[in-house]
C-alpha cells in the first residue's frame, strides 16, 4: 500500500466536500480515502500498480458530483 | 481577496443599488419597479440558477443552489419581489464571507505552521550557492547565518550558536549548540555562523514530518464531525419534505387557508434547510485547534484525538525520563573537614579518566577546566569505585565496600538514591548523593491535572519500589506500580481501562523509549521528546515536541476549549434553525429571519470557531 496525496481545487463548500467524500468512499478497493476541506487535500491508499486505475475512477466521480473541482499532484 | 471574490462584491453592490431603487422609486405603474427587481435578481442570482439547472441534470436535487433557486423563484411567483432579491443577495453575501473566512483561517493556520525553510546555502565547487532545500543531498555542507532558518537536519561541523526552537517546540528559551551537536530544521539561528553537515534528506526532515502530520490530522475525523455530516444528510431532505407538505396540506385541509401565504412559509423553510453553518464551523474549529496545538509544540495526530483528550479521566505516566530527567545528577554534597568546592574539585579530578555515568555527573557538577597533569595513577576498582593521585594526595571514591576494604569509617545517610563516599589520604572527607532529578515543571503536575478534571493519576515504572514510592508521594500521584516489565505495563493499562467510565479515556504519557506497546494500548498515547525520535512519533497519538510533561495540561485545556466551541456552534446553529422553522411554520417569521438563520448563523459560528486560533493561556 502506498499513500497518495492530491491538492483539490475549487472545492468551496464544506457540505459539498462531505458529500463528495462519501461518494468517493464507495469506490471498492481504495483504502482510507479522505478529503480535508480545510487543507484542500485528497488522500488515499492503494497498491502502486493500481493507482492509475483508481485515479480514473476518482476523476469520473468528481466529474459527476462536482464538475468544477480539479485535482492535481502535490 | 481573489478576482472571484472581487467580481462577487461588484455583483452584490450593483444588485443592491438596483434593489434599493426598485424599493424607493415612486413609479406610477408598479410594473417598472418589478422590472428593476427582476434585473437585480438576475444580476445576483444568475450563476446560482445556472448551477442548480446543471445539478438537476446530474440528479442532485437537495443541493443548496437548487434550494435557493426554488425559494426565490417561488417568492417572485407570489409577488414578494424584494424578498426574492434580498434572499439571493444575503445568501451571496454569506457565501462570500464564508469563502473569505475559510481562506483567511487557512492562511493563518498555515502561518502558524510557517516552519518550512525556503532556501539553503550549500557549499559546491568552492562556492556557497543558494538553492532550494529539496535539492541538497546527504552529507553536503550548508551554511546558516544569524537570523536564518536552519534548512535541513544535520550535525554542526563548525561554529556555535543559540537556536530559537519556538516553531518546533513552542519553547521560548534559546538552546545553545556547538560542534558535533545535532540540529533540526525549522529552528532559527540566533547568533553565530554555523556550518552543518546534512544528515537527512529534506523530504524526511523534521519540518516535513511535522507538516505531513498536521496536514493529515484532519483526515481522522472526530465523532462530532461525523455526527454533523450525518445530521446534514438527513436534515436537508427532512426540511424540504416539511416545506412541501406545508405548502400543500394546510390549503387542502382548511378552506380559509390561502395557498400563497402557506407557500411563503414553505419557501422560508427552504431557505433554512441548508446545513452549511454546521458543516463548515465544526471542521474549522478542529482544524484551528490542531493548528493552535502545533504552535504550542504539541502535535495531535487527528481531530478524533483532540476530541478524546477532553474526555481524559486517567493519566498514566512513565517515571524515568518522563517525570525525571532520566540522567544522573549530583543532588547533595556532604563535606567533612574541608570546603564543598575543594571536595568536588578532588572528586572531579580523580574521576577524570572514568567513563562511568556517575563520573560524568560529577565532572558536570564541577564544571571547570581540569588540568590533566595533576592526575596520576588512575585505577578503576571494578564494582567498588576508583582511586587516583590528585596533586600528590591519594583520592578514593566508591561505595561502602571500597571504604571497608581500606578500613575507613564513614557516615551513612538514609537515601533512596546512590551515596558515594570520598576518602582523601585514607581519611573520610565526605559523601556525594547522586540520583535522577525530578523535572521542575512536574512539581504541580498532578494538581493541575486534577484542576482539568482528571480523576486518577498513576505511575507505571520499571524502576525500584523505594524510589518509585518516594517520587509518587512527592508528586502526589494516586497510585504507583514499580518493577514492571513492558508487558506488565500493558496489563496495568488494560486494568485501568476497565476502571474508567464508558466515555472516559485513559492517557499514557511516556518519553517514547521502550513505550511502544503501552502507547498503542492506551486510549490516547502521548509521547514526549518527539523531536528526532521516529519511534515515538510513529507509535503515539499525541507528540509533545520537547521534554516538558506540563504541555499535556495545555493540550487538555486546548481540547476542552475546542470542544466547548464545537458544542456552542452545534447547539446555537441547530436551535436557531429549529426556532426559525417553527416561527415560519406559524407564519410569525418573515423570509428575512430565514436568511438570518442560514447566513447569519454561518457567519457567527465561523467567527466563534476562529477564537480557537488564539490558543489557551499558560499558567
Amino acid at each position: 500500500m502506498t499513500k497518495y496525496k492530491y491538492k483539490i481545487k475549487n472545492l468551496d463548500c464544506a457540505n459539498c466536500a462531505n458529500s463528495l467524500e462519501l461518494a468517493l468512499q464507495k469506490i471498492e478497493g481504495l483504502e482510507n480515502i479522505a478529503i480535508s476541506f480545510m487543507t484542500e487535500k485528497l488522500n488515499f491508499e492503494c497498491e502502486e500498480n493500481e493507482k492509475e486505475k483508481y485515479l480514473e475512477k476518482i476523476k469520473t466521480i468528481i466529474q459527476k458530483e462536482e464538475p468544477d473541482v480539479e485535482i492535481e499532484e502535490v | 481577496m481573489n478576482s472571484k471574490q472581487q467580481r462577487m462584491i461588484l455583483k452584490i453592490t450593483l444588485s443592491g443599488i438596483i434593489m434599493l431603487l426598485g424599493m424607493s422609486l415612486p413609479f406610477q405603474d408598479f410594473f417598472y419597479n418589478q422590472i428593476l427587481f427582476i434585473i437585480a435578481y438576475m444580476i445576483i442570482g444568475y450563476d446560482i440558477i445556472i448551477k442548480s439547472c446543471k445539478n438537476i441534470l446530474r440528479g442532485k436535487v437537495f443541493d443548496e443552489n437548487f434550494l435557493m433557486t426554488i425559494a426565490t423563484i417561488g417568492a417572485i411567483l407570489i409577488k414578494e419581489y424584494n424578498e426574492a432579491v434580498a434572499v439571493m443577495l444575503f445568501y451571496q453575501i454569506g457565501e462570500l464571507f464564508q469563502s473569505y473566512a475559510v481562506r483567511e483561517s487557512r492562511k493563518s493556520i498555515t502561518n502558524l505552521m510557517n516552519i518550512r525553510p525556503d532556501y539553503a546555502n550549500v557549499y559546491r565547487k568552492n562556492k556557497w550557492l543558494k538553492v532550494n532545500p529539496n535539492e541538497v543531498d546527504l552529507n553536503e555542507t550548508i551554511l546558516v547565518k544569524p537570523g536564518e532558518k536552519i534548512p535541513l537536519d544535520g550535525i554542526i561541523i563548525k561554529g556555535s550558536s543559540k537556536l530559537n526552537t519556538m516553531a518546533l517546540t513552542g519553547e521560548s528559551l534559546p538552546q545553545s549548540v556547538s560542534k558535533n551537536d545535532t540540529v533540526l530544521n525549522g529552528c532559527i539561528n540566533l547568533e553565530g555562523i554555523l556550518e552543518i553537515k546534512v544528515t537527512t534528506e529534506f523530504s524526511e526532515s523534521t519540518v516535513m514530518k511535522i507538516l505531513e502530520l498536521v496536514e493529515t490530522a484532519t483526515n481522522r475525523k472526530s465523532k462530532s464531525e461525523n455526527f454533523i455530516s450525518k445530521f446534514a444528510r438527513l436534515y436537508t431532505p427532512i426540511v424540504v419534505i416539511l416545506a412541501i407538505s406545508l405548502a400543500i396540506i394546510p390549503p387542502l385541509l382548511f378552506s380559509d387557508a390561502t395557498f400563497s401565504s402557506w407557500l411563503y412559509r414553505a419557501l422560508s423553510f427552504l431557505v433554512v434547510s441548508c446545513p452549511c453553518a454546521l458543516v463548515i464551523s465544526i471542521p474549522l474549529s478542529f482544524f484551528g485547534g490542531l493548528g493552535a496545538a502545533s504552535k504550542m509544540g504539541i502535535l495531535i495526530k487527528g481531530s478524533n484525538y483532540l476530541e478524546a483528550l477532553s474526555k481524559t479521566e486517567i493519566v498514566v505516566c512513565d517515571k524515568t525520563g518522563t517525570l525525571t530527567e532520566g540522567e544522573f545528577k549530583v543532588q547533595e554534597i556532604q563535606e567533612v573537614n574541608m570546603k564543598k568546592d575543594e571536595l568536588l574539585k578532588n572528586v572531579a579530578y580523580a574521576e577524570y579518566f572514568s567513563n562511568h555515568p556517575i563520573a560524568f555527573s560529577l565532572k558536570k557538577a564541577y564544571g571547570k577546566e581540569i588540568e590533566e597533569d595533576k592526575i596520576k595513577d588512575f585505577k578503576e576498582l571494578s564494582g567498588k569505585g576508583i582511586s587516583a593521585i590528585v596533586s600528590n594526595h591519594n583520592v578514593l571514591i566508591g561505595n561502602e565496600k571500597l571504604m571497608q576494604e581500606f578500613s575507613i569509617e564513614i557516615e551513612k545517610k538514609k537515601t533512596t538514591n546512590t551515596q558515594i563516599f570520598v576518602a582523601i589520604d585514607h581519611v573520610f572527607s565526605g559523601s556525594i548523593i547522586i540520583g535522577d532529578t525530578i523535572k521542575q515543571s512536574v512539581l504541580d503536575f498532578t494538581e493541575n491535572l486534577k484542576h482539568q478534571g482528571i480523576k486518577k493519576t498513576v505511575i507505571l515504572t520499571g524502576d525500584e519500589e523505594n524510589i518509585s514510592k518516594k517520587i509518587s508521594s512527592l508528586l502526589k500521584f494516586d497510585e504507583y506500580h514499580a518493577k514492571l516489565l513492558p508487558q506488565d505495563k500493558v496489563a496495568w493499562i488494560e486494568n485501568l481501562i476497565t476502571q474508567k467510565s464508558s466515555n472516559g479515556k485513559v492517557l499514557f504519557l511516556g518519553d517514547g523509549v521502550n513505550d511502544a506497546p503501552v502507547l498503542a494500548r492506551s486510549d490516547i498515547g502521548c509521547a514526549m521528546g518527539g523531536l528526532g525520535s521516529d519511534a515515538a512519533i510513529e507509535s503515539s497519538d499525541i507528540v509533545i515536541m520537547n521534554d516538558d510533561p506540563s504541555k499535556l495540561i495545555d493540550a487538555i485545556k486546548l481540547s476542552k476549549k475546542t470542544m466547548k466551541i464545537v458544542k456552542e456552534n452545534i447547539i446555537f446553529a441547530i436551535s436557531v434553525k429549529i426556532i426559525v422553522l417553527i416561527l415560519s411554520a406559524l407564519g410569525l417569521a418573515s423570509m428575512w429571519w430565514a436568511v438570518f438563520a442560514d447566513v447569519g448563523v454561518s457567519v457567527i459560528s465561523i467567527i466563534n470557531a476562529l477564537r480557537i486560533l488564539k490558543g489557551v493561556k499558560k499558567k
